[in-house]
């Protein structure tokens, strides 16, 4: 009889100096969700359903980047993107550009299902949700005051901003941006995304993989994207086999860089190591994150299809939770 | 149309899907890859890229063929008639086609490109493996892979990245990495091209039938578009 387990993930990247408070809010909707996937697979949900589940609650809550509190793109307008796949047969659904969708997980999911194809994009994807009844919100939902804060900043600065829950009182000013941005650098944090300077680096999407009490895998992930990244930018959250992965063996759903986990199709390559060279799950998911990474950020969480939970990250921190069925349970954001 | 383009040896790579207007995807793809901070551009925007950076393009109806017009009436037609039965919209690709490359220089660096108009009848937005890097693209140091047949069979094997990690993880040859990849699924699902840093190729196919073309430096080459007489498919290694 297999067990079950679960991880969660709200983003990998972590500002050092984000606030207690905002730290402890972040745990707090972490532990939540946790405790919702926890109960529904303690009463025998299968692990798409959870996975589905788990990604909805995060993207309802504008805590993190997905959903309703998704970044803004360069034109201030919420672009968002999802997938989902289901290990059992490796069936897999996502879409991109979705703009008035109230859950792009959901959508991926009816993609999957509904469509006879895997993938589905801007325009084409809000007419298949409207023709599928699934809900739809005006784009200003999922805006949030504090998203056009950042968004500004980001566009005074000219980069991409990832964290957006940096405080504005006192960076409000380009100047000041560019103090933090010194003071990351300072403490060695020089990161930069894709050749261009990163002034603080914090970027969150949300996910979620699951394996059932029968086994069965599953994993999700959903995003709002960069902050004023430029419109039609895809990353590699909707990306099968980049940020999302699930087979007979695993479930990984990741975070961070896009292009780095893009290039190095890290959910596909921590199955493909432990499919192929055998290593056990911790192991696979540290030499994706160590070796496959280069100079990129990220993060992931991973099941495996015998109920382990893993995770790991080359970057400041992840927001993640985990529990597996022998009540181990566990929130966290730091090593 | 979309596309995907990748470097093997600084692993770049670029996207493109949703275009209508660009003549030439795969190079919009590159752009894509070398002046943005981002590897995929979709749609509208990737349009508005494309004027951007000064690419040649033509009014969507330069790509339409009457060939192509008649294929999709007749595809229409067959998707009325599964509808009347009940059944989901069939996805037949099995006369149209993606167009790959996978090339090694004379310095041993990899690429690989994949390019196409997808599927014949396809759902507005509907992307397929094409523009999915580990999809239908993919190229590192070791080889690279280029897939082409149904889509959704490509990305949920996520097919060119497999091959790569059977040989760099399992120490398989080329051929038998890619051979072994086409033979998991079911027939008729898709083919491959490849090459490795060695200068091998391999174009297996578990399809009827798969237009390919090879050569290497030796003086070896090859265009077919059957499977070879004795039942395999064409390559050298």
């Amino acid at each position: 009889m297999a067990r079950w387990a679960i991880a969660i993930h709200g983003g990998a990247g972590v500002d050092p100096n984000l606030p207690e408070h905002r730290q402890e809010e972040a745990k707090r909707v972490l532990a939540r969700c946790l405790q919702l996937g926890v109960d529904l697979l303690r009463a025998g949900t299968p692990a798409l359903d959870v996975v589905e589940a788990v990604v909805r609650e995060l993207e309802s809550d504008p805590c993190f980047n997905s959903g309703r509190g998704s970044a803004l793109s360069r034109s201030g307008s919420v672009e968002m993107e999802a997938s989902i796949m289901d290990g059992r047969g490796r069936r897999c659904g996502a879409v991109s550009g979705v703009s008035t969708v109230k859950n792009p997980v959901s959508l991926a999911r009816r993609v999957m299902e509904k469509s006879p194809h895997s993938y589905l994009a801007f325009d084409g994807a809000e007419e298949f949700a409207r023709e599928q009844g699934l809900e739809v919100v005006d784009n200003s939902y999922f805006i949030t005051e504090e998203n056009v804060g950042m968004l500004k900043l980001a566009k005074e600065a000219n980069s991409i901003l990832f964290d957006y829950r940096i405080p504005l009182t006192g960076a409000d000013t380009c100047s000041a941006l560019a103090a933090a941005s010194e003071k990351n650098h300072g403490a060695g944090n020089g990161m930069v995304m894709n050749g261009l300077p990163i002034s603080i680096y914090a970027p969150e999407t949300v996910g979620c993989a699951v394996v059932d009490s029968t086994g069965a895998c599953a994993a999700a992930t959903s995003t709002g994207g960069l902050m004023n990244k430029m419109n039609g930018r895809i990353g590699d959250s909707p990306l099968i086999g980049s940020g999302t992965y699930a087979c007979k063996a695993c479930a990984v759903s990741c975070t961070g860089e896009g292009e780095a986990i893009i290039r190095s199709t890290l959910a596909r390559d921590v199955a493909a190591v432990m499919e192929y060279k055998g290593l056990p799950l911790q192991e696979a998911v540290d030499y994706c994150v160590n070796e496959r990474l280069d100079e990129g950020f990220a993060g992931l969480i991973a099941v495996s299809g015998t109920g382990e939970v893993a995770y790991g990250f080359n970057c400041t921190g992840m927001f993640r939770g985990c529990a597996t069925e022998d009540g181990f349970m566990e929130v966290g954001i730091w090593e | 149309m979309e596309a995907s383009i990748m470097d093997g040896t600084t692993m770049g790579c670029g996207s493109v899907c949703g275009l209508s207007t660009v003549v030439n995807p795969i190079s919009l793809a590159r752009i894509v890859m070398e002046k943005t901070p981002h590897i995929y551009l979709a749609f509208n925007a990737a349009e508005a890229f494309a004027r951007d950076q000064g690419v040649e393009t033509m009014d969507p109806s330069h790509f339409i063929t009457e060939e192509n017009l008649e294929r999709l009436g007749q595809a229409k037609e067959a998707n009325r008639v599964q509808a009347m039965e009940g059944q989901p919209p069939i996805d037949d690709n099995s006369r149209t086609g993606t167009v790959g490359c996978v090339a090694v220089d004379l310095s041993g660096n990899l690429a690989s490109a994949t390019s196409t108009g997808g599927v014949v009848n396809k759902m507005a937005g509907r992307i397929g493996d094409t523009p999915i890097i580990g999809a239908g693209t993919y190229a590192n140091t070791l080889c690279a892979v280029s897939a082409t047949g149904k889509g959704e069979a490509i990305i949920r094997h996520t097919v060119a990245r497999d091959v790569a990690a059977l040989v760099e993880h399992r120490g398989l040859s080329l051929q038998e990495a890619a051979e072994r990849v086409v033979a998991a699924v079911p027939r008729g699902s898709f083919g491959l091209v490849a090459v490795s840093g060695a200068g091998e190729v391999t174009m297996p196919f578990n399809t009827a039938g798969m237009f390919r073309a090879c050569a290497a430096d030796s003086g070896y080459s090859e265009v077919g578009i059957w499977p070879d007489a004795d039942g395999d498919a064409g390559g050298e290694s």
